[in-house]
């Protein structure tokens, strides 16, 4: 029998999770132990309680380990002209120190994945993604003239995000914060540190990402904290579970949540385009050719059959997984996908997949809910209205400069 | 004639003059691109050394389509044009087999061998009957069938189910994906007999006896045998091409030579005619390419026109020759043993067994040449004395296995290597035969490559394999003639059913076009 004395049991018989470079800090926090794998890194769903995480985002100042997110290092002289044939949108206007969220397809114009890419200087490019993507890019640089390698685990990431971020920031010595306009990015020292920081977030409320050397990457996280040493601010870790409910208010999709990626669908109807997903905003024909456009050309000219939507649901029972109905008892017509009730708007509010008739939206949207009560299931059915705007949007995650605390 | 639309084609090899011929037919205005200084591409006659010419490539007519003939008038099988030809394979005891349509013959052949071969050639020359609907077809498409595509399966189901018949369709589904190795061993006791045989299977593909979808292979190549006898032009295979040129020229098809593509112009995904290298721009409506797959999509288009799996996919073709073409200048007629001198105007072959052929394609899978290469000569000058000067001799041999990528790459050693390994292989059934060489060319499947322009230097344009046939060929996405590009067009080796000298492909693409509607 082999001795558990390596610290690093990697070629052990168990699946093992890789430690963060936040890790000994995470650990030290993550009072209930609740762990789970994001793209192979030992991430918490949850440090203490999801309520005191989720207003963290939304009145305070939440701080979230961003390391395990893909990210993709894009160079050489064809970089631009890569990119923009990968994703849908026109990057070619994207300017050094910008940033932009992007999806990019497969051939029949399926969505693969989404991320956003950050121009960092004239040609060099960092693409960050939900899902592993390195073949797909090695794949897609045929004729090109570049250079792409992974840097997920070369890159420590801190994503701050709440009302009260950019004074934390301030505070914790990051300078020229509130000059960011939303998308912009900036470099500064943190403690000596360099850091790069990025006017970004999966939250929809004012937040920052904070980027550097993983061998720096706990001096920069004792940095933010020391902030609340001195008592100003409330700062707190957040795990992934407040995430995906900020997230869903601010109607950001999650791929392989809420549509099956392209790489990862079987069944001849399950990936989706940009037009089912309604992200038709963010597919430009105007552009040179970029892979999926001959197919979603076709596509564009055609009715619209389905569409990820957002749906409030009435009444106070989350309808997780429910089916969707054109009336009560009807026929089927969608699944809620992610779901979550919103403490801050005190209603239901999900992404759901919904048939179109004729090209529209149904008339009539009813979810089909089963909910427990002391180990008994019971079954309700609930009003659902379509949203054209996100649930949850505040000023001050656009306004530059931010508000100060 | 009420319509004319301009088409320029890509490639001056006998497809593209066939495709040209029947667009211009139609009343088209068509212009073939030739980046070499003849047209004809891998079919034509040259020089190699002062006084000596023979077949560039090809040598061996075996597949000349019937109805291409027909069509286009083309009068190949005459006296004064081709000489038929039957295969010889030596034998070093000079026992000789001899290789006919329906019978072979040889002094060591068993009775039993004799009758199976009858019977096998019989066979499998119906097999590849059946597969006639698909052939001179489009390839139906799998997804989104228009009639046409149901009618072309509904033919070949029909074709396959009761042209052949109960018994043979089931054996054909038996053998149809196998290896020629085990069929000629059921079939055969003569390992002479099974090795001659064994070389139509692999001869031009990354392919030896034992390699499963060898059977097919072989069935393509008895395809041609229904179309026409095999025969060698005299004059060499330029003559074909000549002949095919004047046809084209007589159609109305303008023909220009030493004009390379250098880019396939594209705009909002549809093209807009051919750059040239010298910079000149060529408008067209149609863009008919009779390139390979990679030279078409990823050089002339470029992959940043076109969807990334579909590059990757066209990358990904299998498309590195593996045979090497000599050209040999003879001061006399090589004295084969007991190979009576009439007989030299025939096709010869050196394969005497199957396991020879084995032992010859394994080292190519390494990346080497075989040290025993198979070998197919043809000695035009036979039959055509201006070929060679006076009292001399030209002697044309296909070299197998000799692989694109060679470990040692084809550096001057190598090459010489190389020659010596096929001047001695010849000499074991010729001796005397070094002795009368006075010069030699050898095009490695780089010198193809370079040479001819077509990438990986493979005789088809891509191994005739069954995930690079029928509807993938070359590619799913490309397969029926048409491509990603709107008004761009295959009509090249690289397309359905594939290399040789047949004008299928060129007479598919022409028809697909003109049924497109597309202008």
């Amino acid at each position: 029998m082999p001795t558990q004395t390596d610290s690093h049991p990697a070629t052990d018989f168990r699946e093992v999770l890789q430690p963060s470079p936040f890790q000994t800090r995470i650990d030290e926090q993550c009072l209930v132990q609740e762990w789970m794998s994001w793209n192979g890194y030992k991430t918490a769903r949850v440090f203490d309680t999801l309520a005191s995480e989720y207003f963290a985002v939304r009145s305070t100042c939440s701080v979230m380990d961003l390391t395990p997110m893909e990210k993709y290092r894009i160079t050489g002289p064809d970089a631009m002209a890569f990119l923009n044939r990968l994703v849908t949108r026109d990057i070619s206007a994207l300017k050094p120190r910008r940033v932009t969220y992007v999806i990019w397809c497969n051939d029949e114009g399926k969505v693969l994945d989404d991320g956003t890419i950050f121009h960092l200087s004239e040609g060099d490019y960092r693409l960050c993604s939900q899902h592993h993507q390195l073949d797909w890019l090695l794949l897609s640089s045929l004729g090109f003239d570049v250079n792409i390698e992974q840097e997920t685990h070369n890159i420590a990431a801190l994503a701050v995000q709440g009302p009260t971020s950019c004074s934390v920031l301030t505070a914790a010595g990051v300078t020229g914060v509130e000059r960011l306009k939303p998308f912009d990015i900036g470099y500064s020292t943190l403690n000596g540190i360099d850091v790069m920081v990025s006017r970004t977030g999966f939250t929809g409320d004012l937040g920052y990402e904070v980027w550097a050397d993983p061998t720096k990457a706990l001096a920069v996280w004792d940095a933010i904290f020391a902030v609340k040493e001195q008592g100003l601010f409330d700062i707190r870790p957040i795990g992934l579970g407040a995430l995906d409910m900020v997230r869903i208010e601010a109607g950001f999709i999650m791929p392989g949540d809420d549509f099956n990626t392209a790489e990862t669908a079987v069944r001849a109807d399950r990936d989706r385009s940009p037009f089912e997903l309604g992200l038709a905003w963010l597919v430009s024909f105007k552009k040179p050719y970029f892979t999926g456009k001959k197919a979603l050309l076709a596509e564009s000219k055609m009715l619209t059959g389905r569409r990820l939507v957002r749906l409030s649901v009435e009444g106070n029972k989350t309808p997780t997984d429910a089916f969707l109905y054109d009336s009560k008892g009807g026929s089927r017509i969608g699944t809620i996908k992610s779901c979550v009730w919103s403490p801050i708007l005190k209603m239901n509010v999900s992404l759901a997949d919904v048939e179109f008739v004729k090209g529209k939206p149904p008339e009539n949207i009813w979810a089909e809910i089963y909910y427990q009560k002391e180990l008994e299931w019971r079954a309700t059915w609930a009003k659902c209205t379509m949203s054209t705007k996100p649930f949850w949007s505040h000023p001050r995650s656009s306004i530059t400069p931010p508000n100060k605390f | 004639m009420t319509k004319s639309n301009s088409v320029v084609i890509i490639g001056g090899g006998h497809n593209g003059l066939i495709c040209a011929s029947y667009l211009a037919k139609a009343g088209h205005s068509v212009e073939v691109l030739e980046a070499r200084d003849t047209v004809g591409g891998g079919a034509s006659t040259a020089a190699f050394a002062e006084g000596y010419r023979t077949s560039g490539l090809a040598h061996v007519l075996y597949g000349l389509n019937a109805k291409v003939c027909k069509d286009l008038k083309l009068n190949i099988v005459n006296p004064s044009f081709t000489q038929p030809v039957d295969t010889i394979s030596l034998q070093r005891d000079g026992d000789h087999l001899t290789l006919g349509r329906d019978e072979v013959s040889a002094n060591s052949l068993s009775v039993k061998d004799l009758e199976a071969y009858r019977r096998f050639k019989k066979e499998f020359r119906g097999y590849a009957k059946a597969l006639q609907p698909l052939m001179m077809n489009t390839p139906p498409r799998l997804k989104d069938m228009d009639k046409k595509d149901k009618l072309t399966l509904a033919k070949l189901g029909w074709s396959l189910r009761f042209g052949l018949g109960t018994n043979s369709m089931r054996e054909f589904l038996r053998v149809g994906g196998i290896n020629i190795y085990d069929v000629l061993n059921e079939v055969f006791d003569s390992p002479a007999l099974k090795g001659a045989i064994s070389v139509d299977a692999v001869l031009g593909q990354h392919m030896g006896p034992r390699t499963p979808n060898t059977v097919l292979t072989y069935l393509q190549r008895l395809w041609g045998e229904t179309q026409t006898v095999q025969s060698i032009p005299i004059g060499g295979m330029g003559k074909v091409s000549a002949m095919l040129e004047t046809t084209a020229v007589e159609a109305g098809v303008t023909i220009r030579i030493g004009a390379k593509v250098a880019k396939i112009l594209v705009e909002n995904g549809r093209t807009q005619g051919v750059l040239l290298q010298s910079g000149e721009r060529v408008d067209a409506d149609i863009v008919v390419s009779n390139a390979d797959a990679k030279t078409t999509f990823i050089d002339l288009v470029g992959a940043p026109q076109l969807d990334a799996m579909f590059c990757h996919r066209v990358n990904s073709v299998r498309q590195n020759g593996d045979v090497a073409k000599l050209h040999f200048a003879l001061n006399e007629l090589p004295a084969f043993n007991g190979l009576p001198t009439q007989q030299l105007a025939q096709r010869l072959i050196i394969a005497p067994d199957m396991r020879y052929v084995e032992h010859a394609f394994n080292h190519s899978k390494y990346g080497e040449f075989s040290e025993n290469p198979v070998l197919e000569m043809t000695i035009p000058s036979v039959s055509d004395s201006s070929l060679a000067p006076a009292g001399h001799h030209v002697m044309s041999v296909s070299a197998t296995f000799a692989p694109y990528h060679l470990k040692e790459d084809w550096q001057q050693d190598s090459r010489d290597a190389f020659v010596q390994r096929v001047t001695e292989t010849i000499e074991q059934y010729a001796p005397g035969f070094s002795a009368s060489l006075v010069a030699f060319q050898l095009l490695t499947p780089v010198d193809i490559e370079d040479q001819y322009n077509i990438t990986g230097g493979h005789w088809h344009h891509g191994e005739l394999s069954i995930d690079q046939s029928f509807m993938m060929r070359p590619v799913h996405g490309a397969a029926q003639y048409q491509t990603p590009i709107d008004g761009l067009y295959l009509c090249g080796a690289a397309a359905h059913p594939g290399g040789g000298i047949t004008g299928v492909p060129g007479h598919n693409a022409a028809q697909r076009i003109l049924a497109m509607g597309d202008m």
